[in-house]
């Protein structure tokens, strides 16, 4: 499929939405009640947004519909200028591949690769992400190395040990290097540092800040931790901005 | 293609479920492709059985009885056949060779067959394969003997050996013919035949050993020592039965309905090839139940793959949320599930093979020189390839049901990780 968000320079779209929601609502089920009802959200293109809210508040939610996981049943979505709401099942699958990066709370990494294989897995997945990667490196996996050498992960003999021996925080590095792999648009973060010990957790933030910053990503940012808020460009309260009151607090 | 990979990563991850189910698969082959070719095997052993042979003639029966006592000793003939109706047919112009076969005695257990040296020119088994001895040669003085392979492995008799026949079928005490013993002259090879179970002595032996008998006993008060018989005509009366090859295959339906319209005494000629596929047809329906057997230990084989299967999904689940973050679509997680059930089986009935040949390759020269069955370790034969193809359809079937779970699984998970 055609792409048209080949990666440009970064600066032609400051200021432009990357994500721009309008009129939103969303419920899993078409007899469920309505989870989520955004009138207005829009993210800029490059910022550093901090999503706070209480569980039950929408946010897992909202973070799939950005991906491209789940539809909404009305209203407008738009990522990187696409309509999300109109693309079918498997071109979201594409878009995602190919734009975005998706980091999760924790077991991020697929036990059975080496480190360098769970990093460059993006580019066996999309084209685009693969010819970003080879225009900053000679081979996928020399640009793994790079990203992961950056996040101070080649010391010793971690790139040799099975993924499964590192720690939490290596793995969460080693996550990070895999979402920044072939540099997509938008990053989005599903409470990557709720599993870290609480002086991890900032320097990792700030780890993503300043390779989020050398590949030109927008990152979107959940977490319960209001201490890592001041770091962010801007903060939005999924509980403010959403108009739905969910009754059960189920999370999705 | 990069899904495939990652299903062959996955299936190194969790190795000793995959590698028991593999075995499972492998040893399921084995078995239904060993059983397929055990089956052809023993059917072509028993079509082997008498081979170069035209006509069986005996006393009038049905053709299976006359089969089962002229070549595979079992059971015993409704009546004889005279002596003089044997020389009559011998003559006819089409007849190219006969061979009597007297039956009725038996030495510890195994049958005695009264024939002469003809026996040893013209007896064809197994495609046109010849008799041929292992020690010694055949016989040509009145009290000696020929004995087939197993006889001789199984009752430890050398060359030169002395034996007793016994009178009937039944070898006891007091109906042995002791005062004529025979010599060992020879010992066939192996050819997985009934041969292999005969005790061979002339025609003129068996009517020596019976002069001073009648009614199956000895005669009171009469002993005609060895020596003495020798100078007695031992022209048989009569004969059990006689195998017929013809000078040309052409006139075996002219020959067969003279001797069966034969007017001195009522006779039957049989083709052999005939009878033994009637007899295979009733002792085949047993033949049925192997194969069903090993098609069903193939598909708890494969239902063993299912289970592993099915139980990997759900500790897989994080691992497929991980792929559709990186934009593996569900398409790619149903492949990837599909990938490792096509790889189970493929790889099973590979194993199987390897199995089911290392296995035939050390048996062959066992077997060989025991039964004297040749094993032949061609490839798969068609049929075989049937089978296996029909076994990887049914694995591929299996690992739709897995893979389909996946697909749903990954499409309801999305990217939240479920465990």
């Amino acid at each position: 499929m055609k792409e048209k968000h080949e990666r440009g320079s970064h600066s032609s779209r400051a200021g432009e939405n990357v994500v721009a929601i309008r009129d939103l609502s969303f419920r899993w089920q078409p007899q469920a009640p309505i989870v989520l009802n955004i009138d207005r959200l829009g993210i800029d293109n490059g910022e550093r947004v901090f999503i706070e809210g209480p569980s039950g508040s929408g946010k897992s939610t909202l973070l799939s519909l950005l991906a491209g996981v789940s539809v909404p049943q009305k209203g407008e979505l738009r990522v990187l200028d696409r309509r999300l709401d109109q693309l079918s099942s498997v071109q979201r699958d594409y878009f995602r591949a190919h734009h975005i990066g998706y980091i999760f709370q924790m077991f991020n990494l697929i036990p059975y690769l080496t480190m360098v294989d769970n990093v460059t897995l993006p580019c066996q997945f999309s084209k685009i992400r693969r010819d970003n990667a080879l225009r900053r490196s000679n081979t996928l996996d020399a640009e793994a190395m790079r990203l992961l050498d950056h996040l101070d992960m080649t010391r010793g003999d971690m790139l040799h040990r099975p993924v499964t021996a590192l720690s939490v925080g290596q793995q969460q590095r080693v996550a990070a290097a895999r979402v920044l792999m072939g540099a997509p648009e938008l990053l989005i973060a599903d409470e990557p540092t709720s599993s870290l010990d609480a002086d991890l957790r900032e320097a990792f933030v700030r780890l993503l800040f300043q390779e989020c910053e050398q590949a030109g990503s927008t990152l979107v940012f959940v977490s319960h931790d209001a201490s890592l808020e001041k770091l962010f460009d801007r903060t939005i309260r999924l509980a403010e901005v959403n108009a739905a009151r969910p009754e059960s607090t189920q999370e999705h | 293609m990069p899904i495939l990979r990652l299903a062959w990563m996955s299936l190194l991850n969790r190795r000793l479920t995959g590698g028991l189910t593999l075995v499972s698969i492998a040893l399921s082959v084995m078995l239904l492709i060993g059983v397929e070719r055990l089956r052809v095997d023993a059917r072509e052993s028993f079509a082997n059985t008498i081979s170069g042979t035209d006509l069986i003639v005996g006393a009038r029966s049905g053709g299976v009885q006359l089969l089962l006592y002229s070549v595979f000793r079992i059971g015993n003939a409704t009546n004889n056949m005279s002596w003089k109706s044997y020389l009559d047919i011998a003559s006819m112009p089409s007849v190219a060779w006969t061979i009597p076969l007297s039956l009725g005695d038996s030495h510890r257990g195994y049958r005695v067959l009264g024939t002469n040296p003809d026996y040893f020119t013209h007896y064809r088994f197994s495609r046109d394969r010849g008799l041929t001895f292992t020690q010694g040669q055949a016989f040509d003085d009145l009290f000696q003997t020929v004995l087939g392979a197993e006889v001789a492995e199984a009752l430890g008799y050398q060359l030169d050996d002395a034996i007793v026949i016994a009178h009937g079928a039944n070898d006891v005490g007091y109906a042995r013919h002791e005062d004529k013993p025979f010599q060992v002259v020879g010992i066939m090879e192996h050819t997985g035949t009934p041969v292999d179970r005969t005790v061979h002595v002339s025609l003129e032996a068996i009517e020596a050993i019976h002069i001073d008998w009648q009614s199956g006993a000895p005669i009171p008060g009469l002993s005609i020592s060895a020596e003495r018989a020798r100078k007695f005509d031992l022209t048989p009366q009569a004969i059990t039965a006689a195998l017929i090859g013809l000078k040309s295959r052409i006139a075996t339906f002219k020959v067969q309905r003279a001797v069966n319209g034969y007017t001195e005494e009522p006779l039957s000629a049989i083709l052999p090839g005939v009878a033994l596929s009637e007899l295979w047809g009733i002792i085949g329906i047993a033949e049925n139940a192997l194969p069903i057997v090993s098609a069903f230990v193939v598909l708890f084989g494969l239902l063993g793959m299912l289970i592993a299967l099915l139980t990997s999904l759900n500790e897989r689940r994080r691992e497929m949320a991980i792929l559709r973050s990186v934009g593996a679509r569900p398409s790619h997680i149903f492949t990837l599930v599909m990938g490792e059930a096509a790889a189970l089986t493929l790889a099973g009935i590979g194993l199987g093979l390897t199995l089911l040949y290392g296995l035939l390759l050390l048996a062959q020269p066992i077997v060989e020189s025991r039964y004297g069955i040749h094993i032949a370790l061609s490839g798969p034969t068609r049929h075989e390839g049937l089978l296996l193809g029909i076994v990887l359809l049914t694995g591929l079937v299996v690992g739709m049901l897995p893979s389909y779970r996946a697909y749903k699984q990954s499409l309801a998970d999305g990217l939240s990780i479920r465990v």
